[in-house]
């Protein structure tokens, strides 16, 4: 479907030229991975320096106190939490289910919108889209009585399926099906293939990238998601690396164990970077193209 | 796959919950849902009191469960009120507390479940500043106070000893106060002093510590229709005077809420006005000698001054359609548990807050605990230092966070020279008595 | 817009759409109907008294001078994070793709920082801009420049821009990403025979087959600029100073989880999806004419 792609398109036109886009590159990553930097630092050092606002540039010396302290400690005097690997097989149920589940409701609609022609079409495409309107957050107590009715109160069901309807996947797939030439499509008719073959074997592999992507940005999205946990679990059990995180910073009341706090933020963080890692291959144009 | 999985995890929970409780106990516990909104290491201390409880009695098995930050944990409960759906207790914060009472049927007063379930209970043996704050107009209590704290004023004494100051007390009026910030600023401390909790600090606490009304009504316990009395000459000039300070660079505006709290521990600032709670960060973080003390007063205003007012939280008792008598004995064997002076005693000792019954500041002494934690019993000495008036029981306003936010808005349009300080005033009274009719309106009838 | 050759089965369309259909109607339109009718009503926070109060929320509402000057400051909060997350990622996601070493460092890194807890996001902003205690912020008065968001309402809103853009670049970057990927190289190609310099060529040939891709990020950061910039807002400044850093989604947050005025709350949710439904409409009707497909 694709050409082949050459080895090199273009080559250097002096050093300067090849050096800037490193140079862009290399500030935007210093400006945009700073955060994720100081929190790498911070669960090196101990609670009392991150808090005073000393933290060094430089890594300390507890390490392995502070991850030792996030993975296994879950009781003693001052602490009593569910264990960081059950609430990260939890956040993981959840990212997955939303993720995977807001893909294929939206693929398909979208494959509906934008392959088809039928009665009310448009007001479906706009009902869909208005959805996009409403963040969770400002619909909460409608949607909390919802889910408490349906009886799905500290369920996975309850936990995902509220948040698994994404205007944003259904316009993506929408603006990538508009690209797709229609040459393809009569050339699908009149081999006989019908709609749904046509979107097995031609639209969806043609989607992979997108889909990638689409997946990288919603697992995180489902992994981080904290309101919604909040509201509609109850038991310990049922508790998201998430919340997890945010019940250790203080209301200033107590002393917060920000080392503590940076070391579980960074293992709450391998999975989605994981995905990332992993979904980025789908990105490295090479490896795509010469598949086929 | 859904299904299978919750049916994996349910059983799963099932086999550890009975394997813990044995399965023919875990059967006859009447369970108590409780919702409280401390993060850590306060919320797990706070479980471990209510395990406490559980381990004591075989009857009844309270479950407590994070709910996010105080609003947050008010958010849930309403939601879950709404669906019918109400946990058996929520903790709430105390500026919460008109909303709780004026939600009617949502909430059954702690003193009618006592005397409806006949459990003993002893509301005569809370400190009296604490009960005020969640008692009726006549007396009666309403919720139960646990986690509860003050203002205090924390000092840094290197620096005082560096400004030529006694660092064996930090200044006791508004007067020394400020001489003292003009004396650590010429020996060259940047931010001589700055306030956590805006609102909290320089205009609630300074109505109760001199004996003047925030609020008409009694501060709003007569009645949903008071207004907001914070314009008057008194309150103006103390802004004036912060207002001439931040000027001058003698004291720091550091923001909303807590957002100041981390310039003591730093080293940053050399006065604070905060919460007492933060006592337990300045332990781990400071690296200087520290005290503690009372909030500043206005010896013009008043000889010596009243009581301070308290913060944190309580907890109440909510109401649902499917609510048993038994549930509600459960709850009331709760509280007794809770309002024992031990409990109280141990809570105060291991975390920041005040001891909130008398017997449990007794209990903290014979202990020790203030020999060993200087500075540790300011806290308690100030709420109990004078009989409470009506000025100095709390504040029973309706949406008290929104005129808190409507305060700090003004005094920071203020410190920014964008309007005076009786603008300011002025504004936040008219705001705040907006908010305050429509409170009115919506809970009336 | 829609195709020109398409399938004409009758019933599938519908079956495909009922799953997304019928999440919507439950999860979405019924709560959506809720805060229409809460926007007439006057309500206690736990829902035991309501009464009908007419357009009484909404007349409340837009005649408060202070919330004309929320709707300012949203529209320059809104476009100024819109195109700074937009023009960032775009540039970067144009390097990142091109042919240089290390590529896949790159992405990573760029794609990474979403990952990140966002109440931890909010705690490292504090440690980051604060002026006593943040590494920039004491660097910046350090450097003579007095640095103090507490009150000061530009470098107020200049944080919370900047603080709001940066979550949403990595957004915009992976998908950028992905449009990128589907040029095909043939035309590249072509181009860059042709001797086409790299400006030229991005502007005249790669840009416009990237249009559905930015028409998409257009939309989707506008919105988010809109509805879900309040937790970064509230963290770093709470609306202050005064209400320099206010925007109407942060009022709409304030009003309903915090003071719990619902009637207040669901007008303005109601104003806010007119507007949004409005200028969504418009960007359909006239933008996405010069949004180039197949």
């Amino acid at each position: 479907m694709r050409p082949q792609r050459n080895s090199d398109e273009r080559k250097s036109g002096g050093a300067l030229a090849s050096l800037l886009p490193h140079a862009i590159l290399i500030l935007g990553v210093l400006v945009f991975a700073f955060p994720i930097y100081m929190t790498l630092i911070g669960s090196t050092w101990d609670a009392a320096t991150i808090g005073r606002g000393n933290l060094p540039l430089t890594p300390g010396g507890e390490l392995l106190t502070n991850y030792n302290a996030a993975w296994n400690e879950t009781q003693g005097t001052r602490i009593l939490h569910t264990p960081v690997r059950i609430m990260m097989w939890n956040s993981l149920v959840m990212a997955l289910v939303i993720a995977l589940g807001k893909i294929a409701i939206s693929i398909l609609s979208a494959y509906a919108v934008a392959f088809f022609r039928f009665p009310l079409r448009m007001v479906f495409f706009w009902l869909i889209f208005i959805t996009l309107m409403l963040p969770v957050e400002v619909r909460i107590i409608p949607t909390y009585e919802v889910v408490a009715n349906l009886g799905l109160i500290d369920t996975y069901a309850g936990l995902t399926i509220p948040l698994i309807a994404s205007a944003t996947a259904t316009l993506l797939f929408r603006q990538f099906f508009l690209t797709i030439p229609d040459e393809l499509v009569e050339a699908a008719k009149i081999d006989g293939a019908g709609a749904v073959r046509f979107f097995i074997d031609v639209v969806l592999p043609l989607s992979r990238t997108n889909i990638a992507a689409l997946f990288v940005i919603l697992f995180i999205y489902g992994w981080n998601q904290y309101l919604w946990p909040l509201l509609v679990t109850n038991s310990a059990d049922m508790e998201t690396v998430v919340i997890g995180i945010t019940k250790m910073i203080g209301n200033g009341e107590a002393a917060t164990d920000w080392n503590v706090i940076m070391a579980t933020t960074v293992l709450a963080m391998l999975p989605p970077v994981a995905v990332v890692v992993l979904m980025q291959r789908w990105f490295v144009k090479g490896l795509v193209d010469s598949e086929k | 796959m859904l299904t299978r999985r919750t049916l994996a995890v349910s059983t799963a929970a099932f086999a550890l919950t009975a394997g813990i409780a044995g399965a023919a106990f875990a059967q006859q516990k009447t369970v108590v849902e409780f919702w409280h909104g401390l993060p850590q290491p306060l919320g797990g201390q706070l479980e471990q009191v209510v395990k406490g409880f559980n381990d004591s009695q075989d009857k009844v098995q309270v479950n407590p469960s994070f709910k996010g930050n105080y609003p947050e944990t008010m958010q849930a409960a309403i939601a879950a009120f709404r669906a019918g759906n109400a946990p058996h207790v929520v903790q709430m914060f105390e500026v919460g507390t008109a909303t709780m009472l004026a939600a009617g049927p949502a909430v059954k007063p702690v003193h009618q479940l006592m005397s409806e379930t006949n459990t003993a209970f002893d509301a005569e043996g809370y400190i009296p500043a604490v009960r005020g704050y969640y008692s009726s107009k006549d007396g009666k209590m309403m919720a139960l106070p646990f986690n509860s704290s003050t203002t205090i004023t924390f000092y840094n004494k290197d620096a005082f000893q560096k400004a030529g100051l006694d660092p064996s007390k930090a200044p006791a009026t508004w007067p020394e106060t400020i001489e003292a910030v003009r004396k650590l600023k010429a020996a060259g401390v940047a931010c001589p002093m700055t306030f956590s909790w805006p609102t909290w600090t320089q205009f609630e606490q300074l109505g109760a510590l001199h004996n003047k009304p925030f609020a008409t009504q009694a501060n709003g316990f007569g009645g949903l229709n008071a207004e907001l009395k914070i314009n008057d000459p008194f309150f103006v000039k103390h802004l004036q005077t912060l207002m001439d300070l931040q000027k001058d660079g003698l004291i720091r505006y550091s923001g909303r809420d807590n957002a100041a709290d981390p310039l003591f521990p730093a080293g940053e600032c050399a006065i604070i006005q905060a919460s007492s709670g933060l006592r337990a960060r300045i332990v781990k973080e400071a690296k200087f000698a520290w005290g503690a003390a009372p909030l500043p007063y206005w010896p013009e205003a008043v000889d010596s001054p009243k009581n301070s007012i308290i913060g944190g939280a309580a907890f109440w008792v909510m109401t649902s359609p499917k609510r048993t008598p038994a549930e509600y004995k459960a709850v009331a064997d709760f509280f007794a548990y809770m309002s024992k002076p031990e409990v109280d005693a141990k809570w105060h000792m291991d975390t920041g807050y005040v001891p909130v019954t008398l017997k449990g500041f007794e209990a903290a002494k014979q202990a020790g605990f203030y020999e060993k934690n200087p500075g540790a019993d300011v806290p308690a000495q100030q709420l109990t230092r004078t009989a409470t008036t009506e000025n100095t029981m709390g504040l029973r306003l309706g949406n008290l966070p929104e005129i808190r936010n409507i305060i700090q808005e003004e005094m920071e349009k203020a410190f920014q020279g964008q309007q005076t300080a009786q603008q300011a005033l002025d504004n936040a009274v008219k705001r705040g008595n907006t908010v305050l009719r429509n409170f009115e309106r919506a809970n009336k009838g | 817009m829609q195709r020109r050759v398409i399938f004409d089965n009758k019933a599938l369309p519908y079956l495909l759409l009922v799953p997304q259909v019928a999440v919507t109607l439950i999860f979405f339109i019924w709560p959506a109907a809720q805060a229409i009718w809460q926007s007439v009503h006057l309500q206690d926070a736990f829902g035991l008294r309501a009464q009908f109060v007419w357009f009484e929320n909404f007349e409340a509402v837009l005649t408060d001078p202070n919330y004309l000057d929320t709707l300012r400051i949203t529209v320059i909060f809104c476009a100024a994070v819109t195109l700074l997350s937009l023009g960032a990622a775009l540039l970067l996601a144009v390097l990142a793709d091109s042919k240089i070493k290390g590529a896949g460092a790159y992405k990573t890194l760029l794609i990474w920082p979403y990952a990140l807890a966002p109440a931890v996001a909010a705690v490292l902003w504090m440690f980051i801009f604060n002026p006593e205690i943040g590494v920039l912020g004491r660097a910046l008065n350090n450097l003579g420049y007095a640095w103090d968001y507490r009150l000061n309402d530009t470098q107020a809103l200049v944080m919370v821009v900047l603080a709001a853009s940066w979550k949403q670049v990595s957004y915009n970057f992976i998908f950028f990403l992905a449009g990128l990927q589907a040029i095909p190289r043939s035309v590249l190609e072509a181009a860059s025979i042709d001797g086409a310099s790299a400006s030229r060529r991005f502007w005249t040939i790669i840009f416009p087959l990237l249009s559905p891709t930015t028409f998409f990020l257009l939309v989707v950061n506008i919105v988010y600029a809109f509805f879900e910039t309040f937790g970064t807002i509230h963290a770093l400044t709470h609306g202050g100073p005064g209400k320099a850093t206010e925007t109407l989604i942060f009022r709409v947050y304030q009003d309903g989880v915090v003071n719990h005025d619902l009637g207040a709350s669901s007008a303005q949710s109601v104003i806010l999806m007119v507007i949004v439904i409005g200028l969504t409409a418009i960007q359909f009707r006239f933008v996405e004419r010069k949004v180039h497909y197949s």
